[in-house]
């Protein structure tokens, strides 16, 4: 049916018809971005702290990534920028809190394996666990060997070796 | 060595800057000192200063609080700490992979020596080669830092009346910087939120007292 078209009729001055939308205005006052802005830098600040702390919780651990790709500052970032640096904080808080919770898993059944391994060490022929399995620094091994040699591996007298300290650089060894 | 004579003096910071970060601000001080090579109480200060940057304390450093407010701003202003660490974290990495820390001149030692005691950033400039009062701004489309690196709309720079003078954080302009044959220098320290305002005086005071 197309009764309108056509017809001049002029939908405008139709009371109750459907008016054309008025040209869009520009607002005259911005949006104060003040409050967001300083609740995105204090977060940052919050975040930065976390990252901080849990940067000093895993060392002497090895392999975190803790970079966050910079913003070419110094400057005032943008409320967006701000927003992104903010997400950027929390992934990678949420991160390095999630290895950090594997690597302690590891290092706790690390440390229990020593414990197994020093009260039997007949099931762990061989066995060697690291300071660094453990997450502690230095370069202390715990390693079953036999005693006496062949002899102790023939008789099944095995014990827990621990070694000491780190060996020599090459330098100074030579 | 003489007692310095040291007029503390807080620099400008203009609106925008000073509108995001309240607290934001530089202090500078005039001081009749060269640029020389250092005496030996200053190496030997140096090497005591070494003695206590062990491992354990560079890690933990950024939970500090002066290196962790200078750690937040720079964050805050899209740097990453990590990439580009702070003065006060890049003299104890460096003291770290050196095993001490080396000296260069009076004028770098006295501001290493500084910046190590109290966490707060400085730097020093030529007075003679400055054009009026020292502040803080953003800087415009089309500056430069010293007539050679061009810097991007927006930037935080130190600048005096007439130019940027350095980059906050960052490198000094060439042609404001120390040379050997400056007479006068500027000392001048940021200061951001969370630093007491002792420590940034501090920082001067000892930069100064090395100097003279």
């Amino acid at each position: 049916m197309d009764r309108g078209r056509g017809a001049g009729l002029d939908f405008c001055a139709v009371p109750g018809a459907v008016t054309p939308s008025p040209p869009h205005l520009a607002p005259r006052t911005l949006p104060d971005e003040r409050a967001a802005r300083r609740t995105l830098l204090d977060q940052v600040a919050q975040l930065e702290a976390e990252l901080s702390q849990l940067f000093c919780s895993t060392w002497p651990r090895k392999d975190f990534d803790w970079r966050i790709a910079g913003r070419g500052g110094p400057r005032v970032l943008s409320l967006g920028e701000l927003e992104a640096l903010r997400d950027d904080l929390v992934d990678r808080v949420q991160h390095c809190r999630r290895t950090m919770s594997d690597r302690t898993y590891a290092e706790d059944s690390k440390r229990r394996l020593i414990e197994e391994m020093m009260l039997e060490p007949e099931r762990h022929k061989w066995a060697r666990v690291s300071s660094e399995d453990i997450g502690e620094p230095g370069c202390r091994n715990w390693h079953v060997r036999p005693r006496f040699g062949l002899l102790g591996m023939l008789m099944g007298w095995w014990r827990v070796v621990i070694s000491s300290g780190c060996p020599l650089s090459a330098a100074r060894a030579r | 060595m003489t007692e310095p004579e040291l007029h503390l003096r807080h620099g400008w910071v203009e609106a925008e800057l000073a509108d995001e970060f309240p607290e934001l601000g530089l202090v500078h001080a005039r001081i009749d000192a060269r640029a020389s090579g250092s005496p030996p109480h200053v190496k030997q200060r140096l090497r005591a200063l070494a003695d206590r940057y062990t491992g354990g304390r560079v890690i933990h450093m950024r939970q500090d609080p002066v290196p962790w407010a200078y750690r937040v701003f720079s964050r805050q202003v899209g740097i990453d700490p990590d990439t580009d660490p702070t003065p006060i974290e890049a003299i104890g990495l460096e003291r770290l992979k050196r095993g001490g820390i080396r000296s260069e001149n009076l004028l770098d030692d006295a501001l290493t020596i500084a910046i190590a005691d109290t966490g707060v950033p400085l730097i020093a400039l030529d007075d003679d080669r400055l054009d009026g009062d020292l502040g803080l701004r953003l800087a415009r489309a089309g500056e430069t830092l010293g007539g050679v690196r061009p810097l991007s709309a927006g930037q935080i720079v130190v600048a005096d009346g007439a130019r940027p003078v350095a980059v906050v954080l960052g490198e000094v302009a060439e042609d404001a910087g120390v040379t050997p044959a400056t007479e006068r220098m500027v000392l001048c320290a940021l200061s951001v939120k969370g630093v007491p305002r002792i420590a940034v005086e501090e920082a001067l005071w000892i930069a100064a007292e090395v100097l003279v």
